[in-house]
């Protein structure tokens, strides 16, 4: 860390935004400006990694180091560069085909070994790039110019990839929610360990209005919750709703009908190692329930990066060579005079 | 079987091991090639692995062998063995092909029960006669005497018969004059925290020494001629062992650290095997999920600053194409090491070929040139591996290092490089002067982009796989940028061939008019082949090229005087092809074998022979 304060300007550059007018896109990458800046961290120590997409374009917009590669290798790249260099701090940014479809075995593998990344998932359920076709997050059914007549397959919820992978650190945001996406890049950016941040974001082109069933302002706040550790899971415009245990799930109850009482409301724990909860939390569709945002899980684990740079000091201390040549004469040789 | 010790003067020997995969062949084998080694032998060896991982004990698809050959001259692991151990019916039958008519067989007579025949599958009771064994045959109680041997020792029968292999060993080290002390050592270092473990394999070591100088088993004794090397110190490599350490020179030299991403695949798991060690020496080696997780966790660790390598076969080579063209179009040191099996596809895993060439050099979408090396014997590895980090540091592009399971696998006895054998190597940083001006596609005389990494202040930048503009480093996609652009990263490549050495051209005769050239792996075998083709009056020259793209300066110049240049390859013609896309002048015949084996030096010859001969 360094005393140097920094403004969200010392990390954008002056290369035009190319996305389309409305995207999404532009907002998240505004407040990650900002939330760099709250971070602190200096633009040189910063990398920010992607695959190829839409959203994958963001590093060019930032002025820190990036690095814009293939599609859905852009969590494997982002893993070599954070174990060939620990002390930096790495983006990576991606969307819900980079990710999941064409880079699925990356992502869960990056999330099992708990490298130290901040993922961004841009999820906005559609191809862009490609130009409107349906990807694993699509709903069932969805009508697209690869499915004219429906999808007839499940998307992936991307947390429940996350869970299966054994994520230590899960969050969402929606791309119109400025304070909790701002919020939750810096929590992601402070946990050591692979952050998935998943934003549910708008492609005004190709898939428009497709989380307006949330987003939109008349019903906002009764389809979200936003989480925060160690507070009530409150909602509703006047925050008169909570969630409650019911048997072996959750329930979303009124705070003023006499039922149920503020007491009866649970505290979030994103602390908690089992994940048996986050992962109820994170299920909740908008529904019956409101679509979780904000940090759902945030737990201490070993990070990949770090555990391989102390073992290599570990070994290189125990066994004092100073080169390969040393190594080599400390095995089986022979002397010919 | 008895009767007095001949002696014969012979400059080399080829000894096969051969046994069930369980009965420690390998083992018994590299004890050999390094005891040899350390008499001062030349040593060149052959693990032949069974194709399967674990087949039935005493079936054919199970034997697994070993060959060493050592003395004078020596260039392969030969192609018949002199002398062929066989610990039961079915590592005989499958091995007598490899056994000169001259040689001598030892079997483990214990082992060659009715049941066991059949394991092996054979129909009669005379297994000599039906595979037509008619060589020296020497029948050794070995099971019997290894149990007598370990009696007092407390360990049971599955224990004792683990330490066979050594009774094996014993009786090859009485017949070839080795010091049991040495192969001592060697176990000493393999059991040296298991002291039953050791005790009974040296007991077993003794019996087995004992036995043949007490049978004065009528073999043929050879006593084997020493051929003087260089003063230094030496060590038993394989060609995998020897690459990753060539790596991690070049990491010393560079001052750039080393790290691998990688994923087991056969004949190139051992590099990975070699360097997840290495951590002693400061090496970050990580398996990945996968072939294109290897390369691209190496790419991004060369965007972070790293030396970086990816390790792999055929197959996983065909993976990472796209992530190559990444490398090229970004433009970041990368080495990746592709140890050529049997293809295509699944193909012949633990078998050798040399049918990668036209993958490396084209097997990538666009205009996507890099640098394509190859290495010839397994100390070679060594310095090609190095080699091949020099080239992609210093000019800052993937480099594709073809080996290959022969020599991957085949061990030599190497010096060990001094310090100052090996040059330094310049990273291209960003010189003070370019400061100012400097951007990410900003390049030094030769075209070779300047190297700035995360972590470094105040030289933030993008990059990655769109095109840039020549100029700025900005995205573009005007078309004249593009042909620039394609040019310029084509002669990035081109210009790297002022700084490889030359090809070098042998000749025993001059004025010779055919000249037979080869690549990799096979210089062994040419060599030999040549050696004998000019003893024998069929005068001829020979080039092996281990730097394939872009050639030596010099190889035109070199071949075009010789009115027949004969290509030998294990492949369909991949070299010659090229060569010739590259030389049209040149009259190229082919040599050409695709069996998952090496060259037998007799097949080169005789295909020289016709092509000489005009047929």
């Amino acid at each position: 860390m360094t005393n140097q304060t920094y403004d969200p300007k010392d990390f954008k550059n002056d290369v035009a935004v190319r996305w389309c007018p409305g995207c999404g896109d532009h907002a998240v990458l505004n407040v990650l400006h900002k939330a760099m800046a709250e971070l602190g961290i200096p633009p040189h120590m910063i990398a920010v990694v992607s695959g190829i997409g839409c959203s994958s374009r963001l590093p060019y917009y930032m002025n820190t180091y990036g690095f814009h590669t293939i599609h859905g290798r852009g969590g494997a790249i982002a893993t070599g560069v954070k174990v060939a260099n620990p002390q930096l701090t790495v983006w990576q940014i991606s969307g819900d085909g980079d990710c999941l479809a064409i880079g699925g075995n990356h992502f869960i593998h990056e999330v099992r070994r708990n490298v130290d990344l901040n993922l961004l998932l841009l999820n906005n359920k559609i191809y862009g790039l490609t130009k409107g076709q349906f990807s694993p997050t699509s709903d069932r059914g969805c009508i697209s110019k690869s499915s004219p007549y429906g999808t007839t397959e499940d998307p992936f919820i991307p947390a429940e990839l996350v869970f299966g992978a054994r994520g230590t650190f899960f969050a969402r945001g929606m791309d119109v929610e400025l304070k909790i996406n701002q919020e939750i890049m810096i929590e992601a950016a402070g946990h050591k360990g692979c952050s998935v941040v998943e934003i549910l974001q708008n492609c005004m082109i190709f898939n428009n209005g497709i989380h307006n069933r949330i987003t939109d302002k008349a019903v906002r706040a009764n389809r979200t919750i936003h989480l925060v550790h160690g507070e009530k899971m409150l909602f509703g415009k006047n925050r008169d709703m909570g969630l409650v245990q019911d048997g072996f799930g959750l329930k979303a109850v009124r705070l003023d009908d006499g039922d149920y009482t503020i007491d009866d409301v649970l505290v979030h724990d994103a602390h908690c190692q089992d994940n048996f909860l986050h992962q109820q939390l994170a299920m909740m569709d908008g529904t019956n329930l409101p679509v979780a945002l904000g940090v759902i899980r945030d737990v201490d684990a070993p990070s990949y990066e770090t555990d391989v740079a102390v073992q290599v000091r570990k070994i290189q201390v125990k066994h004092r060579f100073k080169n390969l040549r040393d190594m080599i004469l400390a095995g089986d040789t022979w002397e010919r005079k | 079987m008895l009767g007095k010790t001949n002696v014969k003067f012979r400059q080399s020997i080829v000894v096969r091991f051969s046994g069930d995969s369980g009965d420690g062949m390998q083992l018994a084998g590299n004890i050999f090639s390094s005891v040899s080694a350390e008499m001062g032998e030349i040593i060149s060896t052959f693990p032949d692995y069974p194709a399967e991982v674990r087949a039935p004990q005493g079936s054919l698809s199970g034997v697994s062998g070993f060959q060493v050959h050592i003395g004078h001259g020596v260039h392969t692991p030969g192609d018949e063995c002199d002398v062929l151990v066989a610990m039961n019916p079915a590592a005989l039958k499958q091995n007598v092909q490899f056994l000169n008519k001259n040689g001598v067989a030892i079997v483990d007579i214990d082992s060659f029960k009715e049941i066991d025949l059949k394991k092996a599958e054979f129909k009669t009771d005379d297994p000599y006669k039906e595979i037509g064994l008619k060589t020296q045959i020497v029948e050794v109680p070995m099971t019997t005497m290894v149990k007598a041997a370990l009696e007092d020792s407390g360990m049971d029968f599955k224990s004792q018969m683990k330490c066979r292999n050594m009774f094996a060993l014993g009786l090859i080290c009485w017949l070839f004059n080795m010091p049991l002390s040495s192969a001592r050592r060697f176990l000493q270092h393999k059991f040296g925290n298991k002291p039953a473990v050791f005790d009974a394999n040296c007991k077993v070591l003794k019996g087995g020494y004992d036995y043949g100088h007490n049978i004065h088993a009528s073999v043929s004794k050879y006593r084997i001629e020493t051929e003087d090397m260089r003063p230094g110190i030496y060590v038993d490599v394989n060609g995998n062992k020897a690459t990753a350490w060539g790596l991690i020179l070049a990491s010393e030299k560079s001052g750039r650290p080393l790290y691998l991403g990688s994923y087991p695949i056969t004949p190139a798991t051992d590099i990975l095997h070699e360097l997840a060690k290495r951590r002693d020496l400061g090496v970050k080696a990580c398996q990945m999920e996968d072939e294109i997780a290897g390369i691209c966790s190496a790419i991004g660790a060369a965007y972070a600053g790293s030396l970086a390598v990816t390790s792999t076969s055929g197959p996983g080579l065909s993976l990472k194409s796209e992530a190559m063209g990444l490398a090229v179009m970004s433009e970041l040191p990368l080495v990746i090491i592709d140890v050529q099996r049997g293809g295509p596809s699944t193909g012949m895993p633990t078998k050798t070929e040399q049918t990668d060439l036209l993958q490396a050099l084209y097997g990538r979408s666009g205009e996507c040139p890099l640098v394509v090396l190859a290495a010839t014997s397994p100390t070679d590895c060594f310095h090609m591996a190095f080699e091949a980090a020099r080239l992609a540091i210093e000019h800052m592009t993937p480099v594709i290092l073809l080996t290959d399971a022969f020599i991957a696998n085949g061990s030599s006895a190497w010096r060990v490089p001094e310090v100052g054998d090996y040059p330094e190597i310049h990273p291209n940083f960003v010189p003070e002067e370019k400061e100012g001006s400097w951007h990410a596609y900003s390049r030094n005389d030769e075209l070779v982009r300047y190297w700035s990494f995360p972590g470094v202040p105040g030289k933030m930048h993008r990059v990655g796989g769109l095109e840039r503009d020549y100029d700025t480093g900005v995205i573009s996609n005007s078309p004249e940028n593009h042909q620039r652009m394609v040019n310029t990263r084509a002669q990035k490549i081109a210009n790297v061939a002022n700084h490889i050495p030359e090809l070098e051209v042998k000749s025993e005769h001059d004025g010779c008019d055919t000249i037979i050239v080869g690549w990799g792996g096979t210089y062994g075998h040419i060599l030999t082949a040549y050696e004998h083709l000019n003893n024998a009056g069929k005068h001829l020259d020979f080039a092996q090229f281990q730097y394939i793209n872009p050639l030596p300066l010099n190889t035109r110049e070199a071949l075009s005087k010789y009115k027949t240049v004969i290509v030998a390859e294990l492949n369909n013609g991949q070299f010659a092809t090229y060569l010739q896309s590259q030389i049209p002048e040149l009259n190229i015949k082919r040599i050409n074998k695709t069996q998952g084996q090496p060259f037998l030096v007799n097949e080169i010859e005789e295909g020289v022979i016709k092509i000489m001969e005009g047929k």
